[in-house]
């Protein structure tokens, strides 16, 4: 084939390689990417996931600070051991929001996907002070520093814009109200009905026990919600996808 | 110098530099077969499969498969199997009269096998792995217990939970915060304490013990009981022995008698079924500590 004799044109000119080498590169990534953000199975919708509220969002960033994700997943396979241990398979939907996602696949700790409302905020309290009173044979650090900073909204709104701005439906008036959300979570007191309207099963109460608003309240906040959006009583399976 | 004859096998590429050449070596011939091979392979996989992009969906592959939705099919049947294969049994359990659950062997050992495997899953993380407890999470292995240790108590409190407000039936009792809402003084207070050292037979200052008496006795005794012994019907702890949910130390119940403890467990019927309920209560009550 007179065509394959050509190749020594390509291989004699570096830029011409290089044009050649970008264009091949170009159409595998065309192919195998953008179908991904059009086809319509590649998220399947489900009842339920919402963006997360100011303080979970900010609790998600301390979770990310930390680095919690080199030893936690968020991420149940769908296999009957784990579904049996953690609860039911993750959905890709549950993580559309996150960005990044926090899937991971490396586990020293066991996986997080549905941790929310399987512990009581004392016992993540207890445990992130000193995992090991609780658990005696874990090997994880000690976030007891959680409890001594205090936090403030001061960029929550463009916290929320940010994720706005790359597919998050944070809307106006979320971001309007992320300041005074972000305070009525933590507050047994505060008229939370516009929060719970805009973030519904956002959980509402002092979450580390103390009168101020620290990074502890937000982990924990975050922790709580985790895994809790989706009803799964009426949830049905598509098998096509 | 005599010029060496150059061996030519093969072509050169016709890059030479200072008489050094670049041979145009063929391929071989295993390897270069084996690269067609994997195309050949890639082209059929493709078409088998689901692969190829397009409007609204990707192509299914003439063989139907789709890799998510076998898996989900395949966990799903696997759960189902073992589902299927437990029902009677399960259905056994569920319906069991739990006090006398020990006569049936095939049941008893069935509940406490099942009953070992929710507790790890559920219940270890606040108990520990080995029902040891921890500060603020009750040792299930002694025969210490706040709300019962009899198999239906110990049923009811994990099926119904303690201090819920989601479930009426949950396990309810509440300490007064007697230093925090000013119902007694810090004299008093001290005085209890040491009064309740005495109680469990600890060291204490014996003046100070004397007073905490009748504090004790007015507001104390009440749930507690007059010699300390507790009350498993409102979950009062027993304060004579040496066993103790948040410390038994000065600092410990000063702390106690000022914020009051308000320990929580989950109402479990929510999560889990009735036959694991009544098999992990089997497991919990025959670790040691059941009556």
């Amino acid at each position: 084939m007179a065509i394959l004799e050509k190749h020594k044109i390509l291989e004699t000119n570096a830029t011409l390689l290089l044009g050649a080498s970008f264009l091949v590169v170009t159409i595998g990534g065309i192919v195998e990417i953008a179908p991904l953000f059009y086809l319509e199975n590649t998220i399947e919708k489900v009842e339920g996931v919402r963006p997360y509220s100011p303080l979970e969002l900010t609790g998600r960033d301390i979770y990310i600070r930390e680095g919690c994700y080199v030893c936690h997943s968020q991420m149940i396979r769908p296999m009957r051991d784990e579904v049996e241990r953690y609860g039911h398979y993750s959905l890709a939907a549950e993580s559309m929001y996150d960005h990044p996602f926090q899937w991971g696949s490396k586990r020293t700790g066991p996986d997080l996907a549905r941790v929310g409302g399987r512990y009581s905020d004392e016992w993540h309290v207890d445990h992130l002070i000193d995992p090991q009173s609780v658990v005696p044979e874990s090997v994880m650090p000690k976030y007891g520093f959680l409890m001594n900073r205090e936090i403030d909204a001061e960029y929550i709104e463009d916290r929320l814009k940010t994720d706005a701005m790359v597919g998050v439906p944070y809307t106006s008036e979320m971001i309007e109200a992320a300041k005074a959300d972000f305070a009525a979570q933590v507050d047994p007191f505060a008229d939370t009905e516009g929060l719970l309207e805009r973030y519904p099963k956002a959980q509402v109460r002092n979450f580390d026990g103390q009168p101020e608003l620290t990074e502890m309240d937000a982990l924990v906040a975050y922790l709580q919600i985790l895994g809790t959006m989706v009803d799964f009583s009426t949830f049905q399976p598509d098998p096509a996808r | 110098m005599s010029k060496q004859p150059v061996k030519k096998t093969y072509e050169t590429t016709g890059h030479e530099w200072d008489g050094i050449e670049e041979l145009n070596t063929p391929l071989p011939r295993w390897w270069l077969w084996t690269f067609y091979a994997t195309i050949v392979w890639g082209v059929i996989y493709t078409i088998a499969y689901p692969a190829w992009p397009l409007v609204s969906s990707a192509t299914q592959g003439i063989l139907g498969k789709s890799a998510a939705g076998d898996t989900r099919l395949a966990v799903a049947a696997e759960i189902e199997r073992y589902a299927s294969a437990n029902a009677e049994i399960e259905a056994r359990l569920a319906a069991a009269d739990l006090t006398t659950i020990a006569d049936d062997t095939e049941l008893n050992a069935f509940a406490a096998n099942a009953g070992a495997a929710v507790f790890r899953t559920w219940c270890a993380q606040c108990h520990g792995s080995g029902a040891a407890g921890a500060v603020g999470y009750p040792n299930l292995l002694d025969n210490d217990w706040l709300w019962g240790g009899d198999i239906e108590s110990i049923h009811t409190t994990i099926r119904h939970g303690i201090r819920n407000e989601e479930d009426l039936d949950s396990r309810y009792s509440e300490m007064p915060r007697f230093g925090a809402d000013g119902l007694l003084e810090d004299q008093q207070i001290d005085e209890v304490v040491q009064y309740v050292l005495q109680l469990s037979g600890q060291e204490h200052d014996a003046t100070l013990a004397a007073a905490g008496e009748t504090v004790y006795l007015d507001n104390c005794a009440a749930c507690h009981m007059e010699d300390g012994s507790g009350d498993i019907y409102q979950g009062a702890p027993n304060l004579a022995d040496a066993i103790w949910l948040y410390g038994g130390d000065v600092a410990a119940l000063t702390e106690t008698v000022t914020y009051s403890r308000y320990g929580v467990m989950p109402p479990w019927q929510s999560r889990l079924s009735e036959s694991d309920i009544a098999a992990v209560a089997v497991y919990v009550h025959q670790l040691g500590g059941g009556e």
